[in-house]
């Protein structure tokens, strides 16, 4: 586990009262918003467990609209976040299950406007966030580095292509995570890196044959 | 170097005879690539927040999203408006900061973790009544909230600083340390008068556990924020005279992890027991969310 620094422990600047329920709510929106792209034309929020149970009283609900629309974790705005006009320009939905196969503050967040996305995370502690499945994909995605998102054929070699290419760019990996649906089908990889990537290099990754998908997540 | 325990921080503070805000600083600037300056900066933006609390908090008497609390930081102004307070006019900023800093952040005001949100007024109150009071500069309350913050650092190394992992010993207790080394810093005390006002501090909220009411953020917590703070300060003037805590303070924290790993989940953070489920705690759970 990566350990505290002084920075983290004074801070964050953050609207009360929770740092896992109301600001770790603001960033799993704005991650999740991230991940999309854009704002969605409505997103339907399902709520798990103490997040279904206590979010009414720690504005769990506002956090995740108000990161959904791009506000940050420290935005007076969060507190009259429904009755403010940028909630006007979108559609929402809150839902609310018990389900112990989740994560005690669990949400699931369905993106509707272009496209459809499935994303689903969690509030893990003191703010602290993990996003862990978009679509059909499990993902570890904290939002706390540059991270880019590949969906590719699954077949060998693939990891090799893209570290290497990240290699000659000098860009060091952080972290890397994989996942696949079934053997030959469809796979993943997240891969965090330490600085930045420029959009060169993702096209040319968007190049590489048997890669379906890539998307850059900047981190928050 | 990695620092992961006090007697290491301690040693290197005396070998290298340096303060503990000046070794925190120099690791702080080396792990995020970036000059002390910019450490600093960072900080005085939280202290700089933590103001704004206060301020904000004073001046207002908004309830929280439950209803349950919101109103007593304006009833403690008005009596210290009457009545003085019995231990003087710090005393009664730092209850007053606290609970200012405490309901701005239940009713979705903006405050600073320090280092969590339900432990929000603890430090601030100390850091910044003392500073007001006794005149000192920015540099030296920068210094405190940095020390504070090393404090805090080394403790959430071995104890996660989470009422659902340890309880509220790792939180307002935590915080409750952090306020004591800033303050000690303040009035010039030594690294290891430092370390003893906090690990006196530490060693008197073991076992706290955090049991909610109806899982929010509010009772007891907003309350214990002005407590803890003045317990702190307690340890401050016992450390500042010599007195030392017999257990040495990586020791007290190992003891603070086993006790949080002793403690019923049922008095972690889960309202399952305590406070929450009092009589009058199932009642006003009932009362905000219909079950």
């Amino acid at each position: 586990m990566k350990k505290s620094t002084l920075f983290d422990i004074i801070s964050p600047i953050m609207i009360g009262p929770s740092s896992s329920h109301t600001a770790g709510a603001v960033r799993l929106g704005l991650l999740a918003r991230n991940i999309y792209k854009n704002t969605p034309k409505k997103v339907i929020f399902k709520l798990y467990n103490s997040y279904a149970h206590t979010g009414k009283g720690h504005g769990t609900e506002k956090g995740l609209l108000a990161g959904v629309l791009g506000l940050s974790v420290e935005d007076r705005r969060i507190k009259d976040i429904f009755s403010s006009d940028i909630a006007k320009t979108i559609e929402y939905e809150f839902e609310y299950q018990d389900n112990f196969k989740y994560h005690p503050n669990a949400v699931d967040m369905t993106f509707i406007g272009e496209n459809k996305m499935f994303i689903s995370g969690e509030s893990v502690g003191a703010g602290e966030i993990a996003i862990r499945q978009i679509n059909d994909f499990h993902v570890k995605l904290t939002g706390k580095y540059n991270t880019l998102l590949i969906v590719h054929r699954d077949m060998p070699g693939m990891i090799s292509q893209v570290s290497s290419l990240l290699q000659y760019h000098n860009i060091n990996i952080a972290s890397l995570f994989c996942d696949r649906s079934a053997k030959g089908q469809q796979a993943s990889m997240v891969i965090s890196i330490d600085g930045q990537i420029g959009e060169d290099i993702i096209e040319i990754v968007e190049e590489i044959p048997e890669i379906y998908f890539v998307s850059y997540i900047k981190k928050l | 170097m990695n620092i992961n325990t006090f007697e290491q921080l301690n040693e290197i503070c005396i070998s290298q005879n340096k303060k503990i805000y000046e070794v925190a600083q120099e690791n702080m600037a080396k792990d995020a690539d970036i000059t002390i300056d910019e450490v600093r900066a960072f900080t005085n933006r939280s202290l700089f927040a933590m103001k704004e609390a206060i301020q904000t908090g004073l001046a207002s008497k908004e309830l929280s999203l439950s209803g349950m609390c919101g109103q007593d930081c304006d009833r403690v102004q008005k009596r210290f408006r009457q009545t003085p307070a019995i231990f003087g006019k710090t005393f009664e900023k730092i209850i007053t900061y606290a609970l200012a800093t405490s309901e701005e952040n239940i009713r979705m005001g903006k405050i600073v973790a320090c280092p969590t949100a339900g432990s929000c007024g603890i430090l601030p109150s100390t850091l910044v009544a003392i500073s007001e009071d006794f005149d000192y500069s920015e540099r030296i309350q920068i210094d405190a909230l940095i020390t504070a913050g090393e404090i805090g650092r080394i403790v959430s190394n071995k104890v996660a600083l989470a009422g659902a992992v340890a309880g509220c010993q790792a939180e307002c207790g935590t915080a409750a340390a952090m306020s004591a080394a800033a303050i000690c810093q303040m009035r010039s005390g030594s690294v290891s008068q430092i370390l003893n006002a906090a690990a006196l501090t530490l060693k008197n909220i073991l076992g706290l556990t955090c049991d909610p009411v109806a899982g929010l953020v509010e009772v007891p917590c907003v309350k214990r924020n002005p407590i803890m703070a003045v317990l702190s300060i307690t340890a401050v003037e016992l450390a500042l005279s010599g007195v030392e805590s017999k257990i040495p303070i990586d020791e007290i924290i190992d003891a603070m992890e086993q006790t949080g790993a002793l403690m019923s989940p049922t008095l972690k953070e889960s309202s399952q027991a305590g406070l929450a489920t009092t009589k009058t705690g199932l009642e006003v759970q009932k009362r905000v969310f219909g079950r």
